[in-house]
């Protein structure tokens, strides 16, 4: 359960965002320039908001008037960036195991290389990796650090089609196997139909509506993504 | 090479090659530290640091010399104060380090500065989303990613260090197997009769350090042009 309320000034944006949502995965849906990254790093707390509050799950992350602001290494977020982000001078296997709670516990990381099929490219560079491959490490990293909620920033934006449908895959294998929050932003609709139930759309920094999936996918003329 | 330099030469030269490895050893953690500041905080006063910084670049280095003379020496308060629980840098060998290490810390700090710079500072915020503190963040992420830029930054205060001349002699003089180093060990054979051939034998000597150290600071510096400053693509 995710409440967020955000104001703020950018030099070329006034963002003004407010949703709430029960929903296990929520998609933000919108153009570029819609301020969907920006909600995800103020949840994140990369980006210190001008006014708002963020809770998830009852606990505040961020409230302006209360002066409560959780420091981003206290939050745990599981942020997978769009590019990946995965550290450049550690193998596969460091970079999986960097924020993982107990690192000398190898169980937790075999479930992770279980489940995104990993166990391949432990011990590679994260530049020898394709751009799929490079998407399920940054996910598994995540995953390893225990987040609260995962937050996804246009995970497949850049990848080609095939990368695009196995990285689609493993996100919805990781929605049927694990319960943990999902806050997914795109500006594809297929990726909302195929991952998302509950959909807050974003137009120019502001809420333009909130959809159920099955309306927005009737909204949508999308091509349905099949498992 | 015991045949071919006098004992006083190989003196000169393993004073030097002490003072100018002491010296980078010893400045190091407070170059990576000012490094940091200057390349991650905005803070009241960060330019007036940078100036402070430049001095001893733009500086005569006989006046930084006597500036430390007049800062370390024993009659200078604080000089004075060191003396009383030990410490004394003038006249001896460990000022020769102090001076060495202050004409050489503009190089240090601006190299691994520039270093600190490349690290993309996103790879820092992912490493924070991930639950890393301030310093895991430096030690795992930073700091593994600047190393050729840090190493660069070593072999050019080595160097600088190796080759100084003004500030040593106007702080610590020329004491023979004290503050005698290689530069003073030279320019004390230029002006004695007879001192040529010694001055040819310790600048071949100097010469060969010089292209050991430019040759180590190309091939670490082409490295990172190569590695991207270590980034890996």
């Amino acid at each position: 359960m995710i409440a967020f309320s955000m104001r703020h000034a950018f030099a070329d944006l006034a963002l003004d965002v407010a949703f709430e949502s029960g929903a296990r995965t929520l998609a933000l849906f919108g153009d570029s320039g819609a301020g969907k990254t920006s909600a995800l790093n103020a949840i994140a707390g990369l980006l210190r908001p001008d006014r708002g509050r963020i809770v998830l799950d009852d606990r505040v992350l961020f409230d302006s008037a209360a002066r409560i602001d959780i420091p981003v290494a206290e939050r745990r977020i599981g942020y997978v960036f769009q590019d990946g982000r995965l550290f450049p001078h550690l193998d596969v296997r460091a970079n999986l195991v960097y924020g993982a709670k107990n690192r000398d516990d190898a169980r937790d990381l075999d479930a992770v290389v279980a489940l995104l099929d990993l166990a391949p490219m432990l011990r590679r560079a994260p530049s020898t990796l394709s751009g799929g491959e490079r998407q399920r490490v940054a996910i598994g990293r995540a995953l390893l650090a225990e987040p609260r909620a995962l937050l996804l920033d246009e995970p497949l934006t850049g990848l080609h089609a095939e990368a695009r449908r196995q990285v689609l895959d493993y996100l919805r294998r990781l929605k049927r196997e694990l319960g943990v929050f999902t806050l997914l932003v795109t500006h594809h609709a297929d990726e909302v139909v195929a991952l998302a139930d509950e959909v807050v759309l974003l137009a120019g920094g502001e809420v333009a509506g909130r959809l159920s999936r099955n309306d927005f996918a009737a909204r949508h003329v999308a091509e349905p993504v099949r498992i | 090479m015991s045949d071919w330099l006098s004992p006083q030469d190989g003196d000169a030269l393993a004073l030097s090659l002490r003072v100018a490895f002491l010296s980078v050893v010893l400045s190091l953690p407070i170059a990576l530290a000012l490094a940091w500041l200057l390349s991650r905080k905005r803070f009241f006063g960060r330019t007036l640091v940078e100036a402070i910084l430049f001095l001893p670049l733009i500086l005569p280095p006989v006046v930084t010399g006597y500036a430390l003379l007049a800062l370390l020496g024993r009659n200078a308060p604080l000089g004075h104060a060191l003396a009383q629980i030990g410490i004394v840098f003038a006249f001896r060998w460990t000022g020769a380090v102090v001076a060495a290490a202050v004409m050489g810390f503009p190089l240090l700090v601006l190299s691994i500065r520039v270093a600190f710079d490349g690290v993309d500072r996103r790879l820092e915020d992912a490493a924070e989303t991930l639950g890393a503190r301030a310093w895991r963040r430096f030690a795992t992420i930073t700091l593994p990613l600047s190393l050729r830029g840090i190493a660069a930054g070593c072999v050019l205060a080595f160097a600088r260090a190796f080759g100084e001349f003004g500030a040593t002699i106007s702080f610590v003089s020329n004491i023979p197997g004290e503050t005698r180093t290689l530069p003073i060990a030279i320019y004390e054979l230029l002006s004695v009769p007879g001192g040529m051939p010694g001055v040819q034998r310790l600048s071949i000597v100097a010469l060969f350090v010089a292209i050991a150290a430019a040759a180590t600071a190309t091939l670490v510096a082409g490295g990172m042009l190569r590695r991207g400053n270590g980034h890996g693509r």
